[in-house]
């Protein structure tokens, strides 16, 4: 499958990355190239195989107990913008 | 002799027996690392009052009488995608070239708890992703055997202070090689543990099913050493293993191969592969041989579609844990966004570097609508059959497979930057052990073109560090290698 500046552009707005018209047009070449090696994968059967996602033994779980975690003034406390006890962003719905 | 210039062991000891101080040991890397590393460039911050406090913290409970731990007062290099409180945490990223966590990984918090002095925060591939250490936002780490070329990456800095006397221990992270592949290029040991063995909470997420932190030392067993301190379970990771950790220090001191079974895969002689590496390598088997293993060559069939599947679960794994940089929690905020979207664009078109930006876009296409089945998907199940590859050798008996650690030694700076893909090439060896969760070393058999040192790498079935440690350190003591510095070293 090849990739082309409008599968860039359509990705590049999905990672929510703004890039340049240079970046688009370098980036398209590069990655290209890469999703054309990634198309191997394609030369072999897995049918039968089962996929696997990680090497941890089944899911984990634990009891839903509170238990102490970051304070709210040391997770604002990298905050570019804040107030009130919450991080200040633009509004998000109009 | 300086005090830099002794291992890790040596240095505890010596302190213990109060042949010296923890501060005087810290200080001797502290100004080792002032007098050389405008040259290397491998640490991005020096923790000089951390280390200091530590220093001095071991000095107190040697003197008031208390029992030398495993690590005290050996100084320690920590690469800068893991947590400490009083210091940055920068990820080699111009997103995060402020940060300053509040909490410590749990890797610090444990190798702090075993008395290690922390020197400073090393240089990485932005974000963990490279082979070369080229893609730091900071400028690259430079091979002390030769500052033309790359110390290897991701954890290229952790390697070049090691092998460079600026610090006797050093913590990196490997997700595909970056661990093993610096260590093979600046010619020292580093491991990477099983998946699970070593807690990822505080190691900044890369690819979450792959990632593990492990150790870099000068020998074996201080690896050994160092790895005994960070494995074990931890409640804050969930993919952390219970599985008890057997005493590695001791494993490591093994020093016969009676009985061991070494496989060597026929698929790794390939194209890519150095002539010169090459031939280190079957030096190094036939070491083993004459030490008294046994050699049989083995098959792992899908070793070729390794890279490919990696690439798309990495970058998959990638893009969804870097989301998380949207300039609203921490980290770099434009100054120039209108919206709530221009605030997440901009901000992440600022603070990302090219490669990480290549690799979320990788990611976020193959795990896209009509690609998902044909990328991810595929590649999840490539994953396992690479898996089930190792788990057929290991079943029939093999104790560890050996091979080269990287297909080449140390290239010159620049020389793969054009072409992303030939940068991905160089983790042809390390690769496919992340991706069935192994343990994996990398011990110094050599030098090849220009001099340039060589690794051989060994792996073991999952959970076997105890295997592993005792083979690479049997293999150690019978090549001699272990002894040779770069010329900095004299510097």
């Amino acid at each position: 499958m090849a990739i082309g500046c409008d599968d860039v552009a359509h990705i590049a707005r999905l990672s929510r990355l703004r890039l340049s018209e240079e970046e688009m047009e370098t980036f398209t070449g590069q990655l290209a190239r890469i999703v054309e090696y990634f198309d191997k994968l394609r030369e072999l059967d897995v049918g039968g195989e089962e996929p696997m996602m990680h090497a941890a033994e089944g899911a984990l779980l634990r009891d839903d107990t509170p238990r102490p975690t970051l304070p709210r003034s040391k997770a604002l406390e990298n905050a570019p913008s804040s107030g009130d006890g919450f991080f200040r962003v633009p509004p998000v719905i109009e | 002799m300086e005090l830099w210039q002794l291992s890790a062991r040596e240095t505890r000891d010596a302190i213990a027996r109060k042949e010296t101080s923890a501060r005087e040991a810290a200080r001797s890397c502290l100004d080792r690392i002032a007098a050389i590393d405008g040259e290397v460039n491998a640490f991005l911050e020096t923790t000089e009052e951390i280390a200091m406090a530590a220093a001095a913290e071991t000095d107190e409970r040697l003197a008031a009488g208390e029992p030398a731990r495993a690590l005290e007062g050996v100084p320690i290099a920590i690469k800068d995608n893991m947590c400490m409180v009083g210091a940055k945490t920068t990820c080699a990223s111009k997103m995060l070239r402020e940060w300053r966590p509040p909490y410590d990984a749990t890797a610090v918090e444990r190798v702090r708890a075993a008395g290690a002095v922390p020197i400073g925060k090393t240089n990485l591939d932005e974000f963990a992703m490279g082979s070369s250490t080229e893609n730091s936002a900071f400028g690259p780490t430079l091979n002390p055997w030769d500052t033309t070329r790359a110390a290897g990456g991701s954890s290229g800095g952790s390697a070049a202070a090691v092998a460079s006397g600026m610090a006797p221990l050093a913590l990196g992270s490997d997700t595909g090689g970056s661990i093993r592949l610096p260590a093979a290029f600046c010619g020292i040991v580093g491991a990477k543990p099983t998946y699970g063995r070593v807690s990822r909470y505080g190691l900044v997420a890369f690819a979450s099913s792959l990632d593990q932190i492990g150790p870099f030392a000068r020998d074996v067993s201080d690896a050994a050493l160092l790895a005994g301190a960070i494995c074990g379970h931890d409640p804050r990771d969930s993919t952390s293993s219970a599985s008890p950790v057997p005493d590695l220090a001791a494993a490591a001191g093994g020093k016969t191969l009676e009985g061991v079974r070494v496989g060597v895969p026929r698929e790794y002689v390939s194209e890519g592969l150095d002539e010169l590496v090459e031939a280190r390598v079957r030096a190094a088997v036939a070491v083993l041989k004459d030490a008294g293993a046994k050699v049989v060559e083995v098959s792992l069939p899908h070793t070729e579609y390794a890279i490919a599947a990696y690439y798309v679960i990495a970058t998959a794994e990638a893009s969804s844990n870097l989301s998380r940089y949207d300039g609203v929690h921490y980290g770099h905020r434009t100054q120039n966004a209108d919206d709530i979207i221009g605030l997440y664009s901009r901000t992440r078109d600022e603070g990302f570097g090219d490669e990480v930006k290549r690799r979320i876009m990788l990611g976020t296409y193959a795990l896209s609508a009509g690609y998902y089945d044909a990328y991810y998907l595929r590649a999840l199940k490539v994953r396992h059959a690479i898996r089930r590859d190792f788990d057929r050798v290991f079943d029939a008996g093999v104790d560890a497979v050996v091979g080269p650690t990287t297909p080449t030694v140390a290239f010159k700076l620049g020389e793969k930057m054009s072409d992303p893909l030939s940068m991905y090439l160089m983790d042809i060896f390390t690769i496919s052990i992340n991706l069935a969760a192994l343990p994996a070393i990398s011990v110094p058999c050599g030098r090849g073109e220009d001099g340039m040192p060589v690794g051989v790498q060994f792996i073991s079935p999952a959970f076997e560090e105890a295997k592993l440690f005792a083979v690479a350190s049997a293999y150690e003591a019978a090549s001699g290698f272990a002894a040779e510095r770069p010329p900095l070293w004299d510097a």
